[in-house]
C-alpha cells in the first residue's frame, strides 16, 4: 500500500481535545495535499474525526477553518498552482476559499467509533490512561478487517504494553507530538521491537509531509519530553519546599519559579509550565511512568494535596490559562496558591522582599525572547553562567544548582538508554520546550 | 506646448505619513484611520496654507485606484465637503488610472486651468490599503492588469509582473550587475526616507540596506523569482493634496510665485493593456512620454536636476533610468550602482524615499511626486533638502499605472 493510499481513510480518536485537534489538522491538511496531485483526481479521502463531546466537535469545525487560512494564505503560491485548471477560481481570495472548502470537506467528525472500523489510520490522542487507550484500541481492530495502523500520541504511557494488552502485533507506534501541535516542530517517535518497519519509514514520511522534526526515543515511560520535564518539575516542587523553612509556600513558588524562568533563561518558569501542562495531568503521568523507575519515586505529595483541593491548572477551550499553583490574569502569573489559607496570595505583597532576597541578577543576562534568537547564542550564555558562578546571591545559588540538575536529568535518560544520545535530549527541550538551550551542556560544570 | 495660452503653478503641498509596516505607531491589529481621516487631514493641509481656505477653490479633483474595493467606498467625490463644508456644492470629480491616478488628478487640474473653468483647484489622491491581508490586497491590485491574464498570473500579481521584467534583464544583461543596481536602488531609497518624518521608511534603522538587499536572494517557492521583498514598495496607506491655480489664482490665494512650481510641460501616454510588454527590457510607455515631453517643452535632460520616478519596484527605477536616457539599456544598474542617482549624485532621484522608501499609497503616488519636487524647488523639503543647481533647475515626476500602461511625465519650475 502507498503512502497516499495509507491515507485515504484515518481516523483520529479524540479529536476535539487539545492534541486531537492538532493532529486532525495537520493530518487533514496532508491528505487534501495528496487529494490535489493530479494522478488522485477522483479519489476520494476520508478523515474521521471522532470524539465523545459533541459540543466539542461543534467548535472543532471553526478551529479548523481559521487554522486552515492561516495556512493557505502562507501557501497561496502553491495553492495556484495547484487549483491551474480551475478557469472559475481567479482570485487568491477565491482560490483561498475553495482550498479550506477543500481541506474541511475530507473531515468528518462525529461521535461514532464504528467510523474507525474502515480506517488504515488511526490516530490516538484520547486521555492519558492506559485502560482507556487499550480499550478502544482492541474494539477497533477486533473491528477493522483492514489491520490498520495505530499512532498513539501518549506522551507517557509504555507502547509496548498498549501493543500487547490490545493484541496489536507490531501495528502500533508512539507518535507523540507536542503542544499545540500545530506549532511545535517536535515528535517524538517510539517503536517496540514488533513494530513493522514499514510503518516507521511511512512515519518518517508523514512527519516529513507535515514539516516535523524525528526524535526517536526508546520505549521506557515518559519518553524523552516528559522523562525530563517530570524530573524537573518534581525537582523545583522540592526546591521550593526546602525554601519553606524560611518562606511561606506560595513565597517559595514565587521565587522558584522566577529563577527557572529568568535565571535560567526559560519561555516560563516551572510552575507555570506545571500549570500549563496540568497539575493533574502531570500527577496522571507521574502515576503511569513510576512503576517502571524501581530507583525512584516519581510522586509528589503536594501534586496530590493540590488535586484534592480541586486546583489543577490546565488550560480553558478557549486556550486561556486556568489557574493552577500560580493565579493568571491575562496570561500572567499574579499571585501563588496558598494550601493552609485555601487563597491565592497576591504577589504584590512579597515580591519585593523575595526579589531582594533573591539578589541582583548577574551581568550579561538576556530575557528569553531575545536570547533564544540570539546569533550568538553559546558566548551570550557562557558569559552569563560564568557571571553567575562568580555571584554570591541566593538567586544564582539555586539557579546553578537547578541547571545541574538538569543537566543530570539529560544524562541519565542516556545512561537509561531512553534516549540515543545527549543531542536528542537537547533538540527535544529545545524544540518540544522552546529551551534557549540544551540542558545537557557545560554551563553549570 | 512651448507656449500654453496660460501659465499654471502648484503650491501649498501637503503629505500625510504613509503608514504601513516600517512606522513604529503601525499596529495591524488596532483599528487605524480610513479614507475620511487621511482625506481630511491631507485636504485640510493644504487649504490651511491658502487666504480664505476652501472658499477660494474653485473645484476638486481626487485621484484614487481601489477604494471600492479596499474600503467598500465609491462615489469619492462627495468627501470633498466632509474636509471642508466650503467645498460644497462646488464641482469635484474623482479620477482613476490604477497607480497613475495621482496624476490623473493633477492633469484633471491643469486642463480645468486651461480650458479657464477654474483658477484654483484642489488636486488630491488617496489611498487605503491596510484594510486586508497582503495576499488579499494582491487580488485587489491585480486589477490594475488586464482581468483576463489575471488567472495565469502570480499569487502577487504586480509583483510576479515586475519580477518577469527584472529576470528578462538578467538574462539579457547581467544578474550580478542588475541586483547591485537594484540594492544601491533600495539603499537611496531607505537613505531619503530617512530624512522626511512622514516616510514610511523613516524609522528604518539597519545600518546596511545595500547589503541586506544583496544578501537576500530572491526566493521563488515564497514570493517572486527575481525579487526580494527590497525590491518592493510596501503596503501604505496614505493621501497627498497640491493647489493647482493661474497666475489670476495665485493672486487670489495670497502665494507668491516664487513659492509655487510653475508646470511646464507634460505628456500622457498609455499602452494596451490587454497586450504584454513587447520589450520586457524596456517600459516603452514610460520613454514615449518622456520623449514627448522633452519634444514639447524643448528641454533636455541635462537641464532637470531631480526626478521623482515611479519606482514600485526597483527594476522599475531602473528601467526609467534607461528610458529617460542617463543611460543605455542594459546600464541603467551600472549607473545607479555608481550612485549618481544618490541625492548628492549627478541627478538626485526619489529625494524622498520615492515609492520604496517613502511609500506607495497607490491612487495618491503621483500627486505625493507632485509635493515632493515642489518643496525641492521652492526650498521647502526640511532635512531631505537637495541643492537645485542654476544649470538644472527644472525637477520632473514620472507616474504610471499598471504595468507601464497609464503614464504621466510632468516637468516644473520654480515660479519667477
Amino acid at each position: 500500500m502507498t503512502y497516499d493510499e495509507k491515507l485515504q481513510n484515518v481516523s483520529v480518536l479524540g479529536a476535539a481535545g487539545k492534541m486531537g485537534s492538532g493532529i486532525l489538522l495537520l493530518t487533514a491538511v496532508e491528505m487534501c495535499k495528496l487529494s490535489l496531485k493530479p494522478e488522485n483526481k477522483g479519489k476520494t479521502f476520508v478523515l474521521n474525526a471522532i470524539d465523545l463531546s459533541d459540543e466539542g466537535l461543534a467548535g472543532l469545525a471553526s478551529y479548523i477553518k481559521a487554522q486552515v487560512r492561516k495556512i493557505a494564505e502562507k501557501q497561496t503560491v502553491w495553492l495556484r498552482e495547484m487549483y491551474e485548471d480551475r478557469a472559475d477560481l481567479i482570485e487568491n481570495g477565491e482560490i483561498i476559499d475553495q482550498y479550506i472548502f477543500d481541506v474541511t470537506n475530507i473531515i468528518r467528525p462525529t461521535t461514532a467509533m464504528e467510523v474507525a472500523y474502515r480506517s488504515q489510520l488511526i490516530f490516538e490522542a484520547v486521555s492519558e490512561n492506559p485502560d482507556l487507550k487499550v480499550k478502544i484500541l482492541s474494539q477497533i481492530d477486533k473491528n477493522n478487517p483492514n489491520s490498520p495502523w495505530y499512532f498513539t500520541n501518549t506522551s507517557s504511557v509504555p507502547i509496548h504494553l498498549i501493543e500487547e494488552k490490545a493484541n496489536l502485533k507490531g501495528r502500533v507506534l508512539g507518535f507523540h507530538f507536542y503542544n499545540p501541535p500545530a506549532v511545535q516542530k517536535l515528535v517524538e517517535l517510539i517503536t517496540t521491537s514488533n513494530t513493522n518497519p514499514i510503518m516507521v519509514d511511512f512515519a518518517y514520511a508523514y512527519s516529513k509531509g507535515l514539516g516535523k522534526i524525528i526524535v526517536p526515543s526508546n520505549d521506557i515511560a515518559g519518553f524523552i519530553g516528559n522523562g525530563h520535564f517530570m524530573r524537573d518539575g518534581l525537582y523545583g516542587i522540592n526546591e521550593a519546599k526546602a525554601l519553606t523553612n524560611k518562606y511561606s509556600w506560595p513565597e517559595a513558588v514565587y521565587m522558584i519559579n522566577k529563577i527557572t524562568q529568568d535565571y535560567l533563561v526559560r519561555p516560563m518558569g516551572i510552575f507555570q509550565l506545571m500549570d500549563y501542562v496540568g497539575i493533574d495531568v502531570m500527577q496522571y503521568i507521574l502515576k503511569v511512568m513510576n512503576p517502571y523507575m524501581p530507583e525512584e519515586n516519581l510522586h509528589s505529595e503536594i501534586l496530590d494535596e493540590f488535586i484534592s483541593l480541586n486546583i489543577k491548572g490546565g488550560q480553558m477551550s478557549s486556550g486561556a490559562q486556568k489557574d493552577g499553583f500560580l493565579k493568571y490574569e491575562k496570561g500572567k502569573a499574579v499571585a501563588a496558591f496558598d494550601p493552609k489559607s485555601k487563597n491565592y496570595v497576591s504577589f504584590e505583597i512579597f515580591s519585593a522582599k523575595c526579589d531582594a532576597d533573591l539578589g541582583e541578577m548577574p551581568n550579561g543576562h538576556l530575557p528569553w525572547k531575545t536570547a533564544v534568537r540570539h546569533k550568538n547564542k553559546e558566548n551570550v550564555f557562557s558569559s552569563f553562567f560564568t557571571n553567575m558562578k562568580a555571584s554570591v546571591t541566593l538567586g544564582s545559588k539555586i539557579a546553578l544548582k537547578y541547571g545541574a540538575n538538569a543537566n543530570k536529568i539529560g544524562l541519565k535518560l542516556v545512561s537509561d538508554k531512553v534516549a540515543a544520545n545527549t543531542n536528542d535530549v537537547n533538540t527535544v527541550m529545545l524544540t518540544g520546550f522552546f529551551h534557549a538551550f540544551g540542558p545537557v551542556n557545560n554551563y553549570f560544570d | 506646448m512651448k507656449n500654453l495660452r496660460k501659465k499654471i503653478y502648484m503650491t501649498a503641498g501637503y503629505n500625510t505619513i504613509s503608514m504601513g509596516t516600517g512606522r513604529k505607531e503601525f499596529n495591524p491589529k488596532k483599528e487605524r484611520a480610513g479614507l475620511e481621516e487621511y482625506l481630511k487631514e491631507a485636504g485640510q493641509g493644504v487649504l490651511n496654507q491658502i487666504d480664505n481656505g476652501a472658499k477660494s477653490v474653485d473645484e476638486s479633483v481626487l485621484g484614487n485606484f481601489m477604494a471600492s474595493r479596499f474600503n467598500r467606498q465609491a462615489n469619492l467625490p462627495g468627501f470633498f465637503p466632509m474636509i471642508d463644508k466650503d467645498l460644497e456644492f462646488k464641482p469635484a470629480t474623482s479620477v482613476e488610472g490604477a497607480c497613475g491616478s495621482g496624476a490623473l488628478s493633477l492633469m484633471s487640474g491643469i486642463k480645468s486651468v486651461l480650458a479657464e473653468t477654474a483658477d484654483v483647484v484642489l488636486s488630491m489622491g488617496v489611498e487605503v490599503q491596510n484594510t486586508v491581508k497582503a495576499i488579499y490586497g494582491a487580488d485587489i491590485l491585480a486589477y490594475a492588469g488586464w482581468f483576463k491574464e489575471r488567472k495565469k498570473g502570480h499569487a502577487y500579481f504586480f509583483p510576479g509582473q515586475f519580477s518577469d521584467r527584472a529576470g528578462a534583464y538578467f538574462e539579457k544583461y547581467d544578474r550580478e550587475k542588475a541586483r547591485k543596481g537594484m540594492a544601491q536602488w533600495y539603499a537611496n531609497a531607505i537613505e531619503n526616507a530617512r530624512l522626511d518624518p512622514t516616510a514610511q521608511e523613516f524609522h528604518n534603522t539597519h545600518p546596511d540596506p545595500y547589503g541586506l538587499s544583496l544578501k537576500s536572494e530572491p526566493n521563488g517557492k515564497v514570493f517572486v523569482d527575481h525579487l526580494n521583498y527590497m525590491d518592493c514598495s510596501k503596503v501604505s496607506d496614505g493621501a497627498s493634496g497640491i493647489i493647482i491655480a493661474s497666475e489670476e489664482g495665485l493672486k487670489r490665494i495670497g502665494i507668491d510665485k516664487k513659492d509655487s512650481v510653475e508646470i511646464i510641460g507634460w505628456a500622457q501616454t498609455i499602452r494596451n493593456i490587454t497586450e504584454q510588454p513587447t520589450d520586457r527590457t524596456e517600459l516603452t510607455a514610460i520613454k514615449t512620454a518622456i520623449e514627448k515631453v522633452f519634444k514639447e517643452t524643448g528641454l533636455s535632460i541635462n537641464q532637470i536636476g531631480t526626478v521623482e520616478l515611479h519606482d514600485c519596484f526597483s527594476i522599475a527605477g531602473i528601467l526609467t533610468v534607461e528610458a529617460l536616457g542617463f543611460a543605455k539599456p542594459g546600464e541603467g544598474c551600472d549607473f545607479v550602482a555608481n550612485g549618481n542617482t544618490k541625492r548628492d549624485g549627478i541627478i538626485p532621484m526619489n529625494t524622498t524615499g520615492g515609492l520604496i522608501g517613502w511609500g506607495h499609497p497607490t491612487g495618491a503616488t503621483g500627486v505625493h511626486q507632485a509635493v515632493t519636487i515642489w518643496q525641492q524647488l521652492t526650498g521647502k523639503a526640511g532635512n531631505a533638502q537637495i541643492k537645485i543647481s542654476k544649470e538644472r533647475p527644472y525637477g520632473m515626476t514620472i507616474n504610471m499605472g499598471g504595468d507601464d500602461v497609464t503614464v504621466t511625465a510632468i516637468i516644473y519650475k520654480q515660479g519667477a
